[in-house]
């Protein structure tokens, strides 16, 4: 028995260690100083992945991004940690789609990818916090989902179980395949990068990073055909343009601000008794505690 | 027709708390937009719905009663959503950010192919106007959320797709009872007209539900730790002094994953939004996404052995020094002054 997975990575900037440069100071976000990351919960995910084909040998995990070409290195992450194959969906006419237009073009690709059994993906994406284009996908593909997942524990031919997280407990859940599932930051961690493999992939590479490179005319490329990372754009996906990118999104921003508190004047104090003991007094005095 | 509509989350007979507080924020919206509210209730026992949820001004009831839709299954619940409002046309729909509300509304508006913007933290109306093609959209829904790990705000419309869809977490609106007397109409639908036998392939296995033991958003005093509380065991301090207090133990994000406690207790954009009398925050920098959630706190003291940490510009009181030096103290001098 064997599985093909498709796994939904996204490349993401690290917006939870922000430092004082990573904005502007017109109050828009600086992503040149932050660092561009394989999102958190898409590795739990790949980590469910790379456990169903531990357990059955001959399993195929693809991994499936979308973003612009530097999103790559997603592809040579996943196979640096054991999955088999990387697609890349670039094109300019992405650029700015929402949840829905995004949904809509990874659903298309994984419609060219064709046959599979599982789709695994991150809860969410740490830029965004949305968990929206999981089940998303799940929709325009017509198949069940399971989202907040917390361990594959069994799967066959014919259907998967998966114990999920609830707001106020655990749920196991069957469900036939095929089937997506969205994995959540509880579960195991993935599994480091593979010494061999790092030596194996570290030139794979798309297309376009080949030619930017000057790298088209080493023959390892046509000697080793597994360094070769897909690369699709709409049409390869036979993707419909308005409902691609901006023109595909519901959704609009309508305007961006800077998040200001407002500042009280605060009373400092230092930790000597005398200061504390104050303070007590004052919060109890004016009923604030006790 | 073009009402605002509200998903309700329902567990054993009883409608959650973040419905209730969508009911609220709902009314004051369909009064802005001089429209009905209308509330969806899918599930099994039902019986008491109705007389839990006119208080907060609901028009229309729509009931969906069925065994099989209780506990909560995406594609029935899903399947309920898309034929009610192709054939109602809400102008808005609203649904708790919860593990539900998540599941749900991403199907749905997958299916209408209209725009879905998750936990929202504010949600308003206004127009909007588009000055390349000049067109003017009248009271469209201003849904309002943090962006980019809460660095950033976003306001978000839907000009052109309907239902304008938002999420909400437990907690960021207020609830209040509009009217105990308030009475509107139920309408009982039924669920195979809706509700395919497909939609029933997935099965719950198992299902165990735990009561939270915590309870942050109702505690009138929170203290709440941060990654510079240092370690676990230095955390026991905070439950030492909420303890003499009568308060809740709160923490931060980072003091969360650092593991010093456990998730339930995590305040901010992604824990639970608190609106305490006091909060006391010790070892905690103040990042956006935390302060987002705790700074509509009446009295806001600071612990830190940082002056210059963020959260001691909107703190009312600001003690520079070490936790596990000054909270003993705190414990010492109420103990004194309350004898």
């Amino acid at each position: 028995m064997a599985f093909n997975i498709i796994v939904l990575a996204k490349q993401v900037p690290d917006t939870r260690n922000v430092g004082k440069d990573a904005m502007k100071a017109d109050g828009t976000v600086n992503r040149a100083a932050l660092p561009a990351i394989f999102n958190p919960e898409d590795l739990n995910a790949m980590e469910q992945a790379l456990d169903i084909k531990e357990r059955f040998p001959g399993s195929r995990i693809t991994v499936l991004t979308m973003g612009p070409g530097r999103a790559a290195d997603i592809l040579r992450e996943g196979l640096f940690r054991g999955t088999d194959d990387g697609v890349l969906l670039t094109d300019r006419a992405f650029a700015g789609a929402d949840t829905l237009a995004t949904s809509y073009a990874l659903s298309m690709a994984v419609r060219k990818i064709g046959a599979y059994d599982l789709i695994v993906a991150g809860r969410q994406a740490i830029d965004g916090d949305t968990a929206q284009v999981g089940p998303q996908v799940a929709e325009k593909l017509g198949i069940p989902q399971i989202t907040y997942a917390e361990n594959v524990e069994e799967i066959n031919k014919e259907k998967i179980r998966v114990k999920r997280r609830l707001d106020n407990g655990v749920e196991v859940v069957e469900c036939p395949l095929p089937a997506l599932i969205t994995v959540n930051g509880s579960a195991r961690s993935c599994r480091p990068r593979n010494a061999k493999l790092l030596q194996r992939y570290k030139h794979a590479k798309t297309v376009t990073e080949r030619q930017v490179q000057n790298l088209d005319y080493i023959d390892i490329y046509s000697i080793h055909p597994y360094l070769n990372l897909t690369e699709w754009s709409v049409a390869d996906v036979e993707a419909d343009p308005v409902q691609c990118g901006l023109s595909g999104s519901p959704t609009k921003v309508k305007k961006i601000e800077n998040v200001v508190f407002q500042a009280k004047e605060s009373k400092r104090l230092t930790d000597n008794d005398a200061d504390i003991d104050e303070l007590m007094r004052e919060l109890i005095e004016n009923h604030t505690i006790g | 027709m073009n009402n605002l509509f509200v998903y309700l989350e329902i567990e054993e007979g009883t409608v959650a708390e973040v419905s209730l507080e969508l009911l609220t924020k709902g009314r004051s919206l369909a009064n802005q937009l001089s429209c009905k509210m209308e509330a969806i209730a899918a599930g099994a026992n039902l019986d008491g719905i109705a007389q839990q949820v006119f208080p907060y001004g609901v028009d229309v009831l729509h009931i969906f009663h069925d065994e099989r839709l209780s506990p909560y299954m995406t594609l029935p619940h899903t399947s309920i959503l898309v034929e009610l409002f192709k054939k109602e046309q809400p102008q808005i729909c609203l649904m708790g950010a919860t593990i539900i509300g998540r599941d749900l509304g991403p199907r749905v508006s997958s299916a209408l192919g209209s725009g879905l913007t998750a936990d929202c933290t504010s949600l308003e109306i206004g127009d909007h106007e588009e000055k390349k093609a000049g067109k003017i959209y009248k009271d469209l829904l201003y849904q309002i959320r943090p962006a980019f790990g809460g660095n950033i705000v976003a306001w978000i419309i839907n000009p052109d797709h309907r239902p304008q869809m938002a999420t909400v977490r437990e907690g960021v609106m207020k609830k209040e009872i509009l009217d105990p007397y308030y009475q509107g109409e139920t309408v009982e639908h039924t669920v195979s007209e809706y509700v395919k036998e497909e939609d029933f392939v997935i099965s719950i296995i198992d299902r165990h539900i735990e009561k939270s033991k915590v309870n942050i958003k109702n505690s009138p005093i929170i203290v709440s730790g941060g990654y510079g509380v240092g370690s676990k065991e230095n955390f026991q301090l905070l439950y030492q002094l909420a303890d003499v207090l009568g308060a809740e133990v709160g923490a931060s994000r980072a003091a969360v994953d650092a593991g010093f406690t456990e998730h339930e207790r995590q305040v901010g954009q992604t824990g639970v939004t608190v609106r305490p009398k006091v909060y006391i925050a010790c070892g905690i920098s103040g990042q956006i996404q935390h302060i987002a959630g705790m700074q509509d706190s009446s009295i806001i003291i600071s612990i830190n052995n940082d002056p210059g940490a963020p959260i001691n510009t909107i703190a009312d009181y600001v003690i520079i020094g070490e936790v596990e030096k000054v909270i003993p103290k705190m414990i010492k001098y109420y103990r004194k002054n309350t004898k």
